[in-house]
């Protein structure tokens, strides 16, 4: 047996696109009929969706080439068989999609902000960033170049947060929640972890009361019952109202994520931790905290979008959000009984936000490697 | 700092003594008006971002008269169910938000309803297949029911009253109710009947539905202010009422500046010409000038937001004034 074994290629229906196919899609009967099934489902599905979005669908201009104006000028009202979405809805109302009633002159504020964010974020997000160091001194000032900005003062004409709606809203309570909590939420876990116990005792009532309600009670209470115990003439602003119920209910749910993360780390660390002379504060934020927080990557993004999709409940409180711009805009006599076309419009633009979110987080998990088991070696 | 300064200020005067609601008014230099989040032919945002609509067009009347501009106006949107914590907080100083005057609103809650824009009634609607042509044959039927609204009591009465049994879906918006009837999760959508008209206007067919003839109740819709301050909500009773007035006395947005020198008495009287009328209610003399000119009377209002001529195709039927068949009825103007 001194011949070297000339090495054999793999065999043919284990590799390439046949051998993915056979090996994901058709590896056995049951399998093979859920995946014919499947194909015939989307065979039908897609040229239709397709069709119905794209092909057959007015942007501006009718069939006729008209610009639309009103519901009755869609190609889909004119002519129900072959017409397809109607987009003008969202192409005239597009503004108001995404800042609401904002005043338009000084709506540079808005976009400035939006642009700022960005900077502020993308740092933030990848740790390969060139000058990242200084990015992330503007991340700290973002939020009060933010408020400003959009609410006016130092010098800006205000706006009254009751004109702000569509995307705006939506991303304000998103990224308010989800930026505020996170640290209120590392110190309520680590608070309920504690040995003082009034500390513990104080962190796990709040944590427990607040998860025992729905948030559509938290956005009642701030909005409704908030205002009949302050004195008369104090206006606490609607918005704020929402965004310290929004907070505090995304708070709660991510300290005990974090909590989650906290328990997985092994006793030995933080005895480790404190035999080399770490303090408490110490401990936490060099040995435990970096560990427990990547551990619990997949459930504070899957919190975060949680969080992003219920922003949408404040339209019961009478804020308009995206979704609530959206259902004004079927209230128009103009535009009556467009109604796929819109909540079509308002999933998109969820869907990419949080599918985006998603994305990212896999990629942390991919980069840091969160699979592994981190205690053992 | 300011701004702490400011509340300090505020929480000062609000201890020491409470100025009426048109002072208030005046002082912050805007009504805040709360609205529905978007009712078709009653408020809703326009492509410009415009609140449009006969009760947007109430809040408008009322800044017109407060400040002769019709844009000293902030829209509040509120729910079915956040609408009278809102007024009661003292949120918004008005609400013009397709509201029913029943006694319990009037005075077990603390509000005051000052006249009515609107006179609606609840219907059923039914797709036309169901065969059905009196709402008395529904026995059994699954209805589609907001939550929250005197609607929903109105159907529990029509039908104990009727000994017939039914199946409710509770939903929470127009919106909702409209979706579930289209596809059929309930055979029934009972709401105001303006509000199946909207409803009926945006199917892709309208004519597969039909709008059953029984009316099964008294549906006023009006402003409303908070109890008490009387002087403000005589302010918006006469605001509205201006509106009908000037129908009445045939004064329109067009011909107001030429009726200035008309030789009816009251036409005189209520454009500020004669009289001091302005100055009893605290506003400038040509208030009800300005209301006319700058939103029109009520017919105009009401053909422009929900007529024969709009989709909704609403006729004036109970809302025709009471010399033309209606009940529609404005008290005199001296």
């Amino acid at each position: 047996m001194n011949e070297i074994t000339q090495s054999r290629k793999p065999p043919v229906a284990t590799t390439g696109i046949l051998g993915w196919l056979r090996m994901n899609l058709f590896s056995n009967w049951v399998n093979s009929l859920i995946s014919l099934f499947v194909l015939y489902i989307l065979f039908q599905f897609i040229p239709w969706i397709l069709n119905w979005t794209v092909f057959a669908a007015d942007f501006k201009y009718n069939f006729n080439g008209e610009e639309i104006i009103n519901r009755e000028m869609c190609s889909r009202v004119l002519d129900p068989e072959t017409g397809g979405a109607c987009w003008a809805i969202i192409y005239v109302r597009f503004y108001q999609f995404m800042y609401g009633f904002y005043p338009r002159e000084e709506v540079w504020r808005v976009n400035l902000s939006y642009i700022m964010l960005a900077i502020a974020i993308v740092p933030l997000l990848f740790d390969k960033f060139p000058f990242r160091k200084h990015f992330l001194k503007f991340t700290y000032v973002f939020p009060i170049i933010a408020f400003f900005l959009l609410n006016g003062g130092l010098g800006l004409e205000p706006v009254s947060t009751n004109k702000w709606g569509g995307l705006l809203v939506t991303l304000v309570l998103g990224c308010t929640g989800i930026a505020l909590a996170f640290p209120l939420g590392i110190v309520l876990a680590l608070g309920r972890r504690s040995n003082l116990p009034v500390i513990s005792m104080m962190c796990t009532l709040f944590i427990e009361f607040i998860r025992g309600v729905p948030l559509i009670t938290l956005l009642f209470f701030g909005m409704v019952m908030l205002p009949l115990f302050l004195p008369e003439g104090i206006d606490m602003d609607g918005l704020a109202r929402v965004l310290v119920a929004v907070t505090l209910f995304q708070a709660a749910y991510m300290a005990e994520v974090i909590r989650g993360g906290l328990q997985a780390i092994p006793q030995g660390q933080y005895e480790a931790a404190r035999s080399i002379g770490l303090s408490y504060w110490q401990m936490n934020r060099k040995v435990v905290l970096p560990q427990a927080i990547r551990i619990s990557i997949p459930s504070i993004v899957n919190t975060s979008i949680g969080l992003f999709k219920d922003t949408t409940l404040v339209i019961i409180v009478g804020l308009l959000d995206l979704l609530g711009i959206g259902r004004g805009a079927l209230a128009d006599t103009t535009w009556l009984g467009l109604a796929y076309e819109v909540y079509f419009f308002v999933s998109l633009v969820f869907f990419i936000f949080t599918f985006g979110m998603s994305r990212y987080s896999l990629y942390l998990e991919k980069k840091l490697k969160t699979g592994i088991n981190m205690g053992a070696d | 700092m300011k701004k702490l300064l400011s509340i300090f200020a505020v929480l000062a005067f609000a201890f020491s003594a409470h100025a009426g609601t048109l002072d208030d008014v005046k002082n912050r230099g805007f009504l805040k008006c709360g609205v529905t989040t978007g009712l078709a032919g009653f408020a809703a945002p326009d492509d410009n971002g415009e609140w449009a609509g006969l009760d947007a067009d109430m809040c408008r009347a009322v800044a017109v008269a407060v400040f002769g501009d019709r844009s000293k106006v902030e829209f509040i949107t509120t729910t079915g169910k956040s609408r009278f914590p809102t007024l009661a907080s003292g949120e918004v100083d008005m609400l013009a938000r397709n509201t029913t005057w029943t006694i319990s609103r009037d005075v077990n809650l603390g509000f005051e309803f000052v006249g009515v824009n609107f006179y609606d009634g609840q219907g059923f609607m039914v797709p036309s297949a169901l065969g059905v042509s009196s709402a008395k044959e529904l026995d059994g039927a699954t209805v589609c029911i907001q939550t929250g609204t005197t609607t929903e009591l109105n159907l529990a009465d029509f039908f104990r009253l009727n000994g017939i049994g039914y199946e409710a879906l509770p939903i929470e918006t127009n919106d909702e109710g409209k979706e579930n009837l289209f596809a059929g999760r309930c055979d029934v959508y009972t709401t105001d009947a303006s509000g199946l008209s909207s409803t009926r206007a945006a199917a892709a067919n309208p004519d597969k539905w039909v709008v059953l003839p029984e009316i099964i109740s008294k549906e006023p819709l009006g402003p409303l202010v908070r109890h008490g301050d009387h002087q403000w909500g005589d302010v918006v009773r006469w605001s509205l009422n201006a509106m009908i007035i000037a129908e009445e006395l045939g004064v329109t947005s067009e011909n107001v500046d030429a009726q200035k020198s008309s030789n009816v008495p009251e036409v005189l009287r209520l454009l500020g010409v004669e009289g001091s009328y302005g100055e009893m209610l605290e506003l400038a003399p040509d208030w009800a000038y300005q209301i006319i000119k700058q939103i029109g009377n009520y017919s105009e209002s009401y053909e422009a937001n929900v007529g024969p001529d709009t989709p909704l195709e609403i006729a004036r039927g109970l809302n025709a004034l009471w010399t033309q068949g209606g009940i529609l009825y404005a008290p005199p103007f001296r």
